[in-house]
């Protein structure tokens, strides 16, 4: 108790210095805090909202499909097979079949993946029962309004789209844009239009064709089939779980080297508190104190700053969490662009092992770093320290 | 007197001729067969040596390409872009179905066309490579019917329907407005399956050769887009020359 008196009585006499390193340190620790939560956020509403919109429980892909390369797109197409096609009417996946294309909005042409989809499914969250019209003589369209944006389409316009057939010949017809779809997946309506399924099946004349299969999410173990590869959650997130892993290591290095020079700061307090506190360190011998005793109370007044910037940080930290956790951070439109599924806000999430543990990493750090510089007071002898002397 | 009576009579046996003329390419047309055949014979190229500028109509531009080509048959081609700079000591060599460019330093690098990328444009006009590719006779692609006769550019010529008796052509439907007294189809359309017209090849002006009539200007227009479309000169051909073999080889490109 004397020693944490005394610690503490010390480093406010310190003053402006140790207030100095309290708000370093706090700004430290609460934007490690803050990355930490921005990184997690990111990667639960990334992966979410893939899920929810495009891959679902996972996926098949016809063998020849690649979607990383537009040319495998032709013919990366085939007939479902039996044990699939169960799935599907069972309601445990929905079709999809992608026909590279060209549509000619106000006469200029412009590169597309048409798009089938089951007018019926509900695997995926996408407007596809809008496909739904009653003209027979009308062809649906449904586009995302990345889509309409880039093509000046509108609700009721047609639009002539060109594509070959499974045998590769040309035909071209006419579609109308029956609704514009709001989509968090920019990969689900950049360059693409969504057609009903059966109907991009009798263009291309392929009946029963599909390019992908989405399962239902958490739908258990899945059959092996022939000439159509199962693509877990794993495989279809390895992406961007990479990105996110990425993120997180270039942003901890960012703020590493903020917290490294809190850490610094207080380093080089602890050498100068020794250097110029040897006659302080040489009475409390003389009187009685043991050396671990000194070098406890040192090492407690360096930690003490790791804990008054806990609680400044708290004071603002606490409610900038919460505020980023609740109402989130709006994000410039180029992670819009860039093709990443995360919306226009980013929430931070903070899992209580997580934060605890790295409070605890933190704190533990600086009482090292509050050490090192006190193991010079093992030599010290009582008698030199008391003349001002090191040893 | 005498000499109007002349001109008068001289216009009117113009007209009866080619009424008689056009009345009997209606009633007594060649097969559609026979018509492609004679195109097919026509346009075949044994060996020549050509020069040609491609003007390419875009949207804020006007693109100018000229090349020098050397053909041997239906199936072996080399051609070197002389102009604009950018594109000058671009190659590109065709054997057969194969299709290789090359793109000069500090690229210096030979690329093969194959597949897929055939469908894409040839250096942004409204031709595709697979357009420039398409070797194979009329006559084994399609079945042609006469339907029509019409003037095209002063000339009386046969409109053909052309439909494909082969899977997996580009074009199922086209229309031919064929010269019978050239054996050139002066106006070409392509339709998509369900009758769209696609695009449109027009001869503008023609040129006799070695006793053979052959196309100096096209324009070529795809029908879906905006824009003038690509015009394609023949500004010169040379028949019959002997060109070594030594050029139809990817060794060539990077001379």
């Amino acid at each position: 108790m004397l020693i944490f008196k005394l610690a503490y009585r010390n480093i406010k006499g310190a003053g402006i210095r140790t207030w100095l390193n309290v708000v370093v340190l706090s700004l430290a620790f609460v934007l490690i805090i803050f990355s930490q939560g921005m990184i997690d956020g990111m990667n639960e509403q990334i992966i979410t909202t893939m899920q929810d919109t495009e891959i679902g429980g996972g996926q098949y892909w016809h063998h020849l499909f690649d979607p990383y390369d537009q040319f495998t797109i032709e013919d990366g197409h085939g007939e479902l097979p039996v044990k699939l096609q169960e799935l599907v009417n069972k309601r445990l996946a929905t079709p999809m079949l992608w026909v590279p294309g060209s549509i000619f909005p106000d006469r200029r042409v412009q590169a597309v993946v048409l798009k089938g989809i089951d007018v019926d499914q509900t695997i995926i969250q996408l407007p596809s029962d809008k496909l739904k019209i009653n003209d027979k003589n009308i062809i649906p369209a449904l586009i995302g309004t990345r889509m309409a944006k880039q093509t000046k389409l509108k609700i009721g316009d047609f639009v002539t789209a060109r594509w070959r057939d499974k045998d590769g010949t040309f035909d071209a017809t006419d579609v109308k844009i029956v609704h514009i779809m709001s989509t968090l997946a920019p990969r689900m309506d950049s360059q693409q239009i969504w057609l009903p399924i059966s109907t991009l099946r009798q263009m291309i004349d392929g009946k029963g064709h599909a390019t992908v299969l989405t399962l239902k999410k958490d739908i258990g173990p899945v059959p092996i089939v022939d000439k159509w590869i199962h693509r877990d959650l794993n495989y279809l997130l390895k992406e961007i779980r990479a990105l996110i892993k990425s993120k997180r290591v270039s942003t901890l290095i960012f703020y590493g080297i903020l917290f490294g020079m809190g850490l610094l700061a207080i380093f080089d307090t602890q050498v100068l508190a020794i250097f110029h506190r040897k006659k302080e360190i040489g009475t409390l011998m003389a009187l009685g104190m043991g050396r671990w005793s000194v070098i406890s109370l040192f090492t407690l007044e360096g930690s003490l700053h790791g804990v008054l910037a806990y609680l400044l940080g708290a004071i603002y930290g606490v409610p900038l969490l919460v505020y980023t956790s609740t109402t989130g951070i709006p994000l410039p439109e180029i992670t819009d662009e860039m093709g990443i599924a995360m919306g226009s806000t980013l929430y931070t999430r903070y899992g209580i092992p997580v934060l605890l543990a790295t409070m605890l990493i933190l704190f533990l750090t600086v009482v090292f770093i509050s050490f090192l510089p006190t193991k010079s007071i093992v030599k010290l002898k009582p008698t030199d320290a008391l003349r001002g002397k090191m040893a | 007197m005498n000499r109007k009576i002349h001109v008068i009579l001289t216009i009117c046996f113009i007209f009866i001729s080619a009424a008689i003329q056009a009345n009997d390419l209606l009633n007594n047309p060649p097969t559609g067969a026979t018509i492609l055949k004679n195109i097919d014979n026509n346009l075949h190229v044994d060996k020549a040596i050509t020069h040609t500028k491609m003007v390419i109509y875009r949207r804020n531009r006007i693109n100018t390409i000229k090349a020098k080509t050397w053909i041997s048959g239906k199936y072996n081609a080399f051609t070197e872009y002389l102009y604009p700079l950018r594109e000058k000591g671009k190659k590109m060599l065709k054997l057969g179905d194969k299709l290789w460019t090359y793109i000069p330093e500090p690229s210096d690098r030979i690329i093969t066309i194959s597949g897929h990328m055939l469908r894409q444009s040839l250096m942004g006009s409204d031709l595709s490579y697979e357009d420039m590719m398409n070797n194979d006779p009329l006559t084994s692609q399609y079945n042609a019917k006469v339907i029509g006769l019409e003037s095209l550019l002063n000339r009386e010529c046969l409109v053909l329907e052309l439909v494909a008796k082969l899977n997996g052509l580009s074009y199922e439907r086209r229309k031919l407005w064929v010269d019978p007294s050239r054996w050139l189809p002066l106006k070409e359309e392509l339709f998509a399956k369900s009758g769209k017209l696609l695009k449109r090849t027009v001869i503008n002006e023609v040129f006799k050769v070695e006793g053979r009539w052959y196309p100096k200007k096209m324009t070529f227009k795809d029908m879906l887009s905006k824009g003038k479309g690509t015009e394609y000169h023949i500004e010169s051909i040379e028949f019959k020359k002997n060109i070594p073999s030594h050029i139809f080889s990817k060794a060539a490109l990077r001379k």
